[in-house]
C-alpha cells in the first residue's frame, strides 16, 4: 500500500480507504469489514483520526435518509479520507455539500435538465460522440490507449455539450478535472480548481453579454439575473456538475470493459441479446461502485443504529462498494452476473443527494457499451489484466491507462 | 393498490419512471414525480413495490 499508515492505526480500528488490487473486486480489507459483525466499524483515516465506516445495505441506506448526518464539507471534522480534500474546506459549497433546507431548492434549479425524458432526448448527441471517437480509434488502428482515447473524451464532450461549453476547450477540462480528481495535495487540487472556476467565471460573463445553447447560458438568464443564485455559487455547481460526470463515467466505462472482457460467458450473453444490455448497466454499478468513499457525512446529533451509537461530531463514511456486494441483499453479492436484477444498489447513493447525473451516466454506459463493442468485436486488452494499474482507495476508483488492441 | 407520491419530498431521480414507467413520470417544468396512474393494474404492482424500496427520497408511496 502506499497510503500514509498513522500510527494510531490498528486491528480494531484499520487503516481506510484500502487500494483495490483486482479492478472489480473489493479489497481485502474491505471483505473483512463486510464480514466482521455489526453495521459499522471503527476506521482510522490518514491524519490518525477515527471514523466510522458502514458496511451494510440497510444502515447504508437508512443512514444516508438521516437527517442527523450532514453534508457540510467545510466542517473542521467532516471526514476527509486524503489531503486532497482539505481543498474543499475554503469554497462556497455547491449543493452537494448542504443540507435540508437549503438543499432543495438549489438541487431543484437542476432537476428538470436530468430528468429521464431529458437525458434521453440527448441519445443523438452521445451517440455522434460516442461512434465518433470509435471511428477515430479505429482510423488510427490498434494498439490504444482506451483511457485517453475513448473513456475521458465521451462524457468530457457530453458534459460540455449539456453545458454550452465551447467543445474547442474540451482539452483544457479534461486535463483540470483529472488534476482536480487525483491530485493527492490540497495545493494541486486548489490549483485545478481555481484554473476551471476562472474558465467559467469569464464564460458567464460571456454568456451575459450573448446568451448561448446549454445549461450554463440558461441558468445565468432564469436563476442568476433573478437572484436565485449568486455568481460564486453557479461557478461551484457548474465545477461540481463537470467534474462529477466526468472522472466516474470514464471510470465506469474502463472498469466496465475490463469486466466484460474477463467474464467472457457474461460478456457472450449480452452480445447475443442486447436487451440485456440496460439490466448489465445496473450490474455493472453495483459491482464495480467506482464512487465508494463519496458518502461521507459528519453527524450532527448522536444516532443510534444497530446496537451501536455515532456521537455528535463524529465522521461517517458509507461505503457504497461494501453495501452493494451485502450478501443478505444481492445473493452471491461478489458473482457478476448480468441476469440479476440490481435495481437496488447504492452505487448512485441514496437519500436527498442521490446522484443527480445518474441518468445521464446509465445512458451513456448504455450507448458506450452497445456501441465499443458492436464497432471493435475483436477489442482486448494489450496487457495482462494484472499489469493494469489501479488508481489508489483514496480516489475514484479505475485505472488512468487501458492499454487495448483489436 | 392505491399510490401516491409526495412532490415536496421528491428529488428528481427518477428511479420511478425507470422501474415503473406506466404508472410514474417526472413533469417537464420541476422534473419531479407525477403519478399517471393511482390505481395500478396487477401487472405494474410488483414494479411499483420496487419503486417505493428504491425510490431515495421516500416520495413514492402505496397501500393495498
Amino acid at each position: 500500500m502506499t497510503e500514509t499508515v498513522s500510527p494510531l492505526q490498528s486491528e480494531d480500528a484499520p487503516a481506510f480507504p484500502s487500494d483495490r488490487t483486482c479492478p472489480y473486486q473489493l479489497p481485502d480489507q474491505y471483505s473483512r469489514l463486510r464480514d466482521a459483525e455489526g453495521a459499522l466499524r471503527r476506521v482510522t483515516l490518514y491524519d490518525g483520526r477515527p471514523a466510522w465506516v458502514v458496511t451494510t445495505h440497510d444502515a447504508a441506506r437508512a443512514l444516508l435518509a438521516d437527517p442527523r448526518l450532514s453534508s457540510d464539507r467545510t466542517h473542521a471534522d467532516f471526514p476527509a479520507t486524503s489531503p486532497r480534500l482539505l481543498g474543499a474546506r475554503d469554497r462556497r459549497q455547491a449543493f452537494i455539500g448542504l443540507d435540508p433546507p437549503e438543499h432543495g431548492p438549489k438541487r431543484r434549479m437542476l432537476i428538470s435538465e436530468f430528468t429521464v425524458k431529458r437525458v434521453k432526448g440527448m441519445r443523438g448527441d452521445i451517440e455522434q460522440i460516442v461512434y465518433g471517437l470509435i471511428d477515430d480509434m479505429l482510423a488510427a488502428g490498434p494498439p490504444a490507449d482506451l483511457v485517453g482515447r475513448f473513456a475521458l473524451p465521451v462524457p468530457s464532450m457530453v458534459i460540455c455539450r449539456l453545458l454550452g461549453v465551447p467543445y474547442e476547450d474540451h482539452e483544457f477540462f479534461q486535463d483540470a478535472s483529472r488534476r482536480l480528481v487525483q491530485s493527492s495535495t490540497a495545493a494541486e487540487s486548489r490549483a485545478a480548481r481555481d484554473d476551471l472556476a476562472a474558465y467559467l467565471d469569464g464564460l458567464i460573463t460571456t454568456v451575459q453579454a450573448q446568451p448561448r445553447p446549454g445549461l450554463l447560458s440558461r441558468l445565468v438568464a432564469d436563476r442568476l439575473a433573478h437572484g436565485e443564485i449568486d455568481r460564486e455559487e453557479l461557478v461551484s455547481t457548474s465545477v461540481l456538475l463537470l467534474v462529477a460526470g466526468h472522472e466516474t463515467t470514464a471510470s465506469m466505462t474502463s472498469l466496465s470493459v475490463i469486466t466484460l472482457l474477463e467474464h467472457p460467458d457474461q460478456h457472450a450473453a449480452l452480445r447475443a441479446d442486447p436487451s440485456l444490455i440496460p439490466g448489465a448497466v445496473e450490474e455493472l454499478l453495483r459491482y464495480l461502485a467506482i464512487a465508494d468513499i463519496a458518502g461521507g457525512r459528519i453527524a450532527k446529533a448522536d444516532i443510534e443504529i444497530d446496537g451501536q451509537v455515532i456521537r455528535a461530531g463524529e465522521g461517517v463514511i458509507v461505503s457504497n462498494s461494501i453495501a452493494n456486494r451485502d450478501g443478505s441483499v444481492f445473493g452471491e453479492p461478489d458473482t457478476f452476473d448480468v441476469h440479476r436484477s440490481a435495481r437496488h444498489h447504492i452505487a448512485f447513493g441514496y437519500g436527498v443527494h442521490q446522484c443527480l447525473g445518474q441518468n445521464l451516466a446509465r445512458l451513456e454506459l448504455e450507448i458506450i457499451l452497445g456501441a465499443l463493442f458492436e464497432r471493435i468485436p475483436t477489442l482486448r486488452l494489450a496487457v495482462p489484466v494484472e499489469q493494469l494499474k489501479l488508481r489508489p482507495g483514496t480516489t475514484i476508483q479505475g485505472v488512468n491507462e487501458l492499454p487495448v488492441t483489436w | 393498490m392505491r399510490v401516491t407520491a409526495d412532490r415536496t419530498v421528491c428529488i428528481g431521480a427518477g428511479l420511478c419512471a425507470l422501474t415503473a414507467p406506466g404508472v410514474f413520470d417526472q413533469d417537464d417544468d420541476q422534473g419531479l414525480v407525477t403519478v399517471l396512474n393511482p390505481a395500478p393494474e396487477a401487472a405494474d404492482q410488483a414494479a411499483v413495490r420496487e419503486a417505493a424500496g428504491i425510490c431515495p427520497s421516500g416520495a413514492v408511496r402505496f397501500t393495498e
